[in-house]
Order: C-alpha cells, then sequence, then structure tokens
C-alpha cells in the first residue's frame, strides 16, 4: 500500500501535502507516493526538514490506494481532510464517502 | 450585564500582547511546536483537522449587540463567515489562521472578550441557564455569581494546573436548564431554613469516556460561603484528584472512589480548617458586581396583543414558532425568544456572520442591548416585549432563523465531529442533518412532543449524548463509523445516563433507527406522557424488540 506523507501548514493549520519538487500542495492528488517503506522514510526525513523550517506541523504518513489514476486515502478521517471542507451544503454526505 | 474596569481592560491587553510575542517566536523559530503548544491551548487555540480553532469564552453565555457584532466581523474578516455555538455557551471558529490570531484576540479585546481559560486543566467558562435574569420560575439571578466565579477562578494561581479541566453551572430557577447535574460542580440556588437564599451543591457529575451524575455534596451553602467553599472542593480535588491517567483524572472519578461521604468529610475538614480566612468575598465587592446585573427597567404590558393573537389563528407555521420558541417572561407582557440554529439541513449550532450580525441589531431594536447562547446551541433574546414578537418573528423567518423546534427532536444538540475535530472518530453533522430531513414535518414533531436527541461524534461527549433522551454516539469500528444509540438520558433536575440500546448502526442506517424508536414510543405512550416518562414506564424490551427483533 502506497504513503502519502502529510501535515498542517504553520502558519494557517491548513491540510497539505509533500510534493514531489519538496513543496506542500493542499491537493491530494499532487502529493508524492512512496511506494515502500525506505521510501516513506526518505519522505518523513523531509517532511522533518519542513517542519524544523516552520513550514509545516503535525507531520505524519498515511497510506492511500489508487484509484482509477486518483489518489484516494483509506480512512474516513483522511478522506475528510483531504476534502477540506466538508458540511456547507444541505445534501447528506457532502464528501461522498 | 458586566463591564470591564481598568483593571480588566489592562489585564486582557496585557494578555493578548504577551501571546502576540508568543505567536511571533514560534513563526521566527524561537519557540517549537512543542514549547508553543499549551501556550496556544491556554489562548483557546487548538490545531484541528482542517486548519486551527479558536475557542471564544461568552461568560455564562451572555452577549451585548457589540460583541456579537463584532463576532461576526471576525468570522468574515479571519474566518470564512460562520462560527459554532458550543454546548459550554463559547463560540468556535474553524478555518482561523495562525499569523491573524493576535488581531482577533486584540479584536475581541476591544469588545471586552478573550479565549483565556477555554481550554487547558483549569476551571473553563461558568455556564448558566440562558434565561438567567428574564425567567418566571427564577428565585434569583445566576448571573452575578458566575460573574464572580470567573474573576476569582482567571489565572487563579492554585486552580491553574489541575488534573484535569473543570467546568461550573448554575442555575437560579425551579427548572434546570442548564445541565447541572452534568458538572464537576453544579450549583443551584435555593431558599435556605432561614429563609434565605443559598446554593444546593452537586459534585462529580460529568460526561465523556465514565458518565456520572452528580452528587449532592451540601443540601444548602449560604451564599456568602460560595468562594470558600468552592476553593475547599477545588483543593481536595487538586490534591487527590490522579495525574497518572487522563481517563480517570477528572473529580467524578475521585468523589466516586472515595464516595461521596469520605469525600464530603474531607472537603468539609478543610473547609473548616481554612474559610475563615479564606477569600470570600467582600459584601461590597458582592454588590458591586450584582449592581451590574440589575434587571432592565420593563414596564408591565398587556399580556395578549390582539395582532399576535389574530397571526397565531391565521399562520399555522407562525403558531407553532410561538408555542415552541417564544416563552414566558417573569414581566408580563414580555417574553423570552430563542433564535434557532436547527433549520434543517443546517449544521446544528453553526451561525454566520450575517445572522450574528442580524441578531446584534435585533438585540438592540427588541430586546434591551442583551442576546444570550443557550448550551443546546441556539441564541436568545431575553427581553422581547409581547407586542414586538411578530414583527421579530417576520425578520427572522425570513433569514431562516425561525424554525419552531426549541426542545423538540430537530432541536438537536451535535458536537462538530470528524468533520472538524481532531479527537472525533465519526462525523456527528451529516447524521443531524439527515435525522433533521426526516423528521422536518413540524406536525410529526408536534406529535412527538418534548424530545431531547444529543449526538457525539466521539467517547468524549461534548455533544452531550448521554444526557440525551436519545442518545447517538459516534464510534470508529474498524475503520467504519457505526453510531451507538442509548435511549432515557435527561439532562434536569431528575437528570439519567441514558441506556446503551444495542449494537450500534451503520450511518445510513441511523435516521431509520431513530424513526423506529419514535414509533416504539407513539404507540406505547399513554396520554399526555413524553418520551422520557414512556421510556421510564415501559423500559428497554419494547425498544429492542423493534430495533433488534424479538429475541
Amino acid at each position: 500500500m502506497p504513503n502519502v506523507v502529510t501535515a498542517n501548514r504553520l502558519i494557517d493549520g491548513i491540510v497539505v501535502y509533500l510534493a514531489p519538487d519538496g513543496s506542500w500542495t493542499e491537493e491530494i492528488d499532487r502529493a508524492r507516493l512512496a511506494e515502500t517503506e525506505e521510501e516513506t522514510k526518505v519522505l518523513e526525513a523531509e517532511a522533518d526538514k519542513a517542519m524544523k523550517a516552520r513550514t509545516v506541523v503535525a507531520v505524519y504518513p498515511m497510506p492511500v490506494e489508487i484509484k482509477g489514476g486518483v489518489v484516494d486515502p483509506l480512512s474516513v478521517r483522511e478522506r475528510i481532510r483531504a476534502a477540506h471542507r466538508t458540511t456547507l451544503t444541505k445534501d447528506w454526505y457532502d464528501v461522498p464517502l | 450585564m458586566y463591564r470591564y474596569d481598568e483593571f480588566d481592560h489592562a489585564f486582557v491587553r496585557e494578555r493578548v500582547a504577551e501571546f502576540k510575542d508568543q505567536v511571533e517566536r514560534r513563526l521566527a523559530g524561537k519557540l517549537t511546536e512543542d514549547e508553543f503548544r499549551p501556550l496556544r491551548l491556554r489562548n483557546g487555540l487548538y490545531l484541528q483537522l482542517h486548519a486551527y480553532m479558536l475557542r471564544i469564552a461568552i461568560p455564562y453565555g451572555v452577549l451585548s449587540p457589540a460583541q456579537l457584532r463584532q463576532l461576526g466581523m471576525i468570522g468574515r474578516r479571519w474566518d470564512r463567515g460562520y462560527g459554532h455555538f458550543t454546548t459550554r455557551q463559547n463560540l468556535q471558529f474553524n478555518w482561523v489562521k495562525l499569523v491573524d490570531i493576535p488581531d482577533v484576540l486584540a479584536a475581541l479585546a476591544d469588545v471586552e472578550m478573550h479565549c483565556i481559560q477555554t481550554s487547558g486543566n483549569c476551571v473553563r467558562n461558568v455556564t448558566a441557564d440562558p434565561f438567567a435574569g428574564a425567567a418566571n420560575d427564577e428565585l434569583e439571578d445566576p448571573r452575578p455569581w458566575c460573574e464572580i466565579l470567573r474573576q476569582w477562578s482567571t489565572l487563579h494561581p492554585e486552580f491553574s494546573w489541575l488534573p484535569r479541566k473543570f467546568k461550573i453551572a448554575i442555575s437560579g430557577a425551579a427548572e434546570d436548564r442548564a445541565a447541572i447535574a452534568f458538572h464537576d460542580i453544579g450549583l443551584k440556588i435555593v431558599r435556605g431554613p432561614n429563609g434565605q437564599n443559598g446554593f444546593r451543591v452537586l459534585v462529580g457529575g460529568g460526561m465523556g469516556r465514565t458518565p456520572y451524575v452528580g452528587q449532592e455534596i451540601r443540601a444548602y451553602l449560604p451564599k456568602e460561603h460560595l468562594l470558600s467553599y468552592i476553593e475547599s472542593i477545588l483543593r481536595v480535588y487538586n490534591l487527590h484528584g490522579r495525574r497518572d491517567n487522563i481517563h480517570k483524572a477528572r473529580i467524578k472519578i475521585l468523589v466516586n472512589q472515595l464516595g461521596i461521604d469520605k469525600f464530603r468529610e474531607d472537603v468539609e475538614a478543610d473547609w473548616e480548617a481554612t474559610h475563615k480566612d479564606a477569600i470570600d468575598l467582600p459584601d461590597d465587592e458582592r454588590k458591586r458586581i450584582m449592581s451590574y446585573f440589575a434587571p432592565p427597567d420593563l414596564e408591565r404590558r398587556p399580556i395578549r396583543d390582539e395582532g399576535l393573537d389574530q397571526r397565531r389563528i391565521t399562520d399555522p407555521v407562525f403558531a407553532n414558532w410561538l408555542k415552541h420558541n417564544v416563552r414566558p417572561h417573569r414581566v408580563p407582557g414580555y417574553s423570552t425568544v430563542v433564535v434557532s440554529l436547527k433549520e434543517p439541513g443546517r449544521t446544528p449550532g453553526d451561525a454566520s456572520s450575517d445572522a450574528m450580525e442580524l441578531v446584534a441589531d435585533l438585540a438592540e431594536r427588541f430586546s434591551r442591548h442583551e442576546a444570550r447562547v443557550n448550551y443546546t446551541q441556539n441564541l436568545m433574546l431575553p427581553h422581547v416585549a409581547t407586542a414586538d414578537v411578530t414583527a421579530l418573528y417576520d425578520i427572522l423567518h425570513a433569514k431562516g432563523l425561525a424554525t419552531g423546534n426549541y426542545d423538540l427532536l430537530g432541536d438537536m444538540i451535535c458536537c462538530p465531529g470528524l468533520d472538524y475535530c481532531n479527537l472525533a472518530n465519526a462525523r456527528s453533522i451529516p447524521i443531524a442533518k439527515e435525522i433533521a430531513k426526516r423528521f422536518e414535518d413540524p406536525k410529526r414533531q408536534e406529535l412527538i412532543g418534548p424530545l431531547r436527541l444529543n449526538m457525539s461524534g466521539c467517547i468524549n461527549a461534548c455533544g452531550h449524548h448521554h444526557s440525551g433522551n436519545i442518545g447517538i454516539l459516534g464510534v470508529d469500528k474498524k475503520g467504519t463509523e457505526l453510531y451507538q444509540i442509548s435511549l432515557g438520558g435527561n439532562p434536569k433536575d431528575d437528570a439519567a445516563i441514558g441506556t446503551i440500546i444495542g449494537p450500534g448502526f451503520r450511518a445510513e442506517a441511523v435516521p431509520q433507527a431513530i424513526d423506529t424508536i419514535i414509533d416504539t414510543y407513539l404507540a406505547k405512550r399513554s396520554d399526555g406522557e413524553t418520551f422520557l416518562e414512556t421510556w421510564r414506564r415501559v423500559g428497554a424490551q419494547p425498544f429492542k424488540e423493534a430495533l433488534y427483533g424479538a429475541g
């Protein structure tokens, strides 16, 4: 199961993901995938540097699967985080889960 | 309402400056997150699922129009145009940026507000009956005592690092509308044997993982001894409460481990030894604080209004709202109006900046410059002339703030759940919305009668599920959201903790399960019985059979 590394941006707390170019993106589809444990450790080390540089806080890796070319978090919690906003409309299950 | 004096203003401004410096040091790398976290929490700033959340104290749920308007402005300028009123009568903004927090705190200080002690292991915002000073069943207005406790507890050196957070609620009325039995300390103003008002003191109530109904530690405490007696309770808790296990650290665990008699004995011994020298409030200071809460000068007016009576006959939606959301006032010719934040489809307790500003305007125009927050997550206008009720309704109705469901099934308490909260295991808001849609018909809610439905997205119970006549608790079972239903809880005078009725339901099955419970109640109830009364008479079996089948 591939992993991505997620965090909250320090200045505004918004959910972000580590991107292939070392930047942090709000879009999970643009996150860098780690296919192995070793690759995950590399991403975590990079994220640790970003934490020390005060770019992000609350860093952790999380498992995802690729469905039809789209990055899909495994847990409900992470799907909600990836959606960024979930409750403003009047529809049942605003975020399809 | 209470107005800051020079000391209060200076204290809050100093605190804003201090936190501004702490934020700057964090952004400059002079503080690590581990160092910064306790500092931001002491100022009500959490890092939640999607962003920072700022919890603003609304002391005992009382707001001036200027304060409510400022909250609306803050929501629009620094958040996303809305906020969430909580069961602690506070307001939470869900999307504030760390870099903006010093400006937000300064804007709050401009209207005599702050976020101090809205988090941390200290005495939190003291809550009160939201009808205080207006209710027709009130013995004494509890707000001055809330204010006295607020001033006493703010940065209290002995009680700033308790084993765990500490919540106090006060009611001064015959009916408990503040859920005092579910607080660490619950105070009810009662008439004593000498004819003087004092406090009945409950201790050790609470929700969360291990719910307890508070037990009586004193049937009558003379008012002048409130501070010293509460100090003794807190001192015993501070000395003996557990600090090794967060799940066993609340005072309710200590009270129930020692037993109420032993706990009382310890408190009384401490009080006997200390109260003569302790800080019981000087009478002059008590009178000074009382003076801020003098009742508004309301002239008695006719209790009937022809226009209102006519509208009641011709407009059934208005009549329904009038019946449920307009409550009698202690002064004839006035009412207290509940501004519903429970329109079906809306997140319970959320208010837009526009709505906050509108209610601020209405408080000025119709309610003697005062608004309230109810712990059931509605706003209120406490002093409305009956002759103005129709005009007020038309304005609220046009903005979706006049749903006539106060204390009915649609008036659900609902925590932010997994849509916002880092601690949550499951969502609560979408479930509440779907239940609201299913029971949208006012005639059906009317048929069902008074019913408190409370929902939490985790065991911490911010949505008070334990005290709901119907309680819903979201849990995470192997990656799936599952909802446990409990029945028979009650937040009022004969307080009770709900009983889990059986295995949990998947999210999409919850509305039908509630429907089944309601149908069972309607089939079993005797004339005039509320849901709670029927539950207490027939017990769990009929509900279990309806939900899970016989056998």
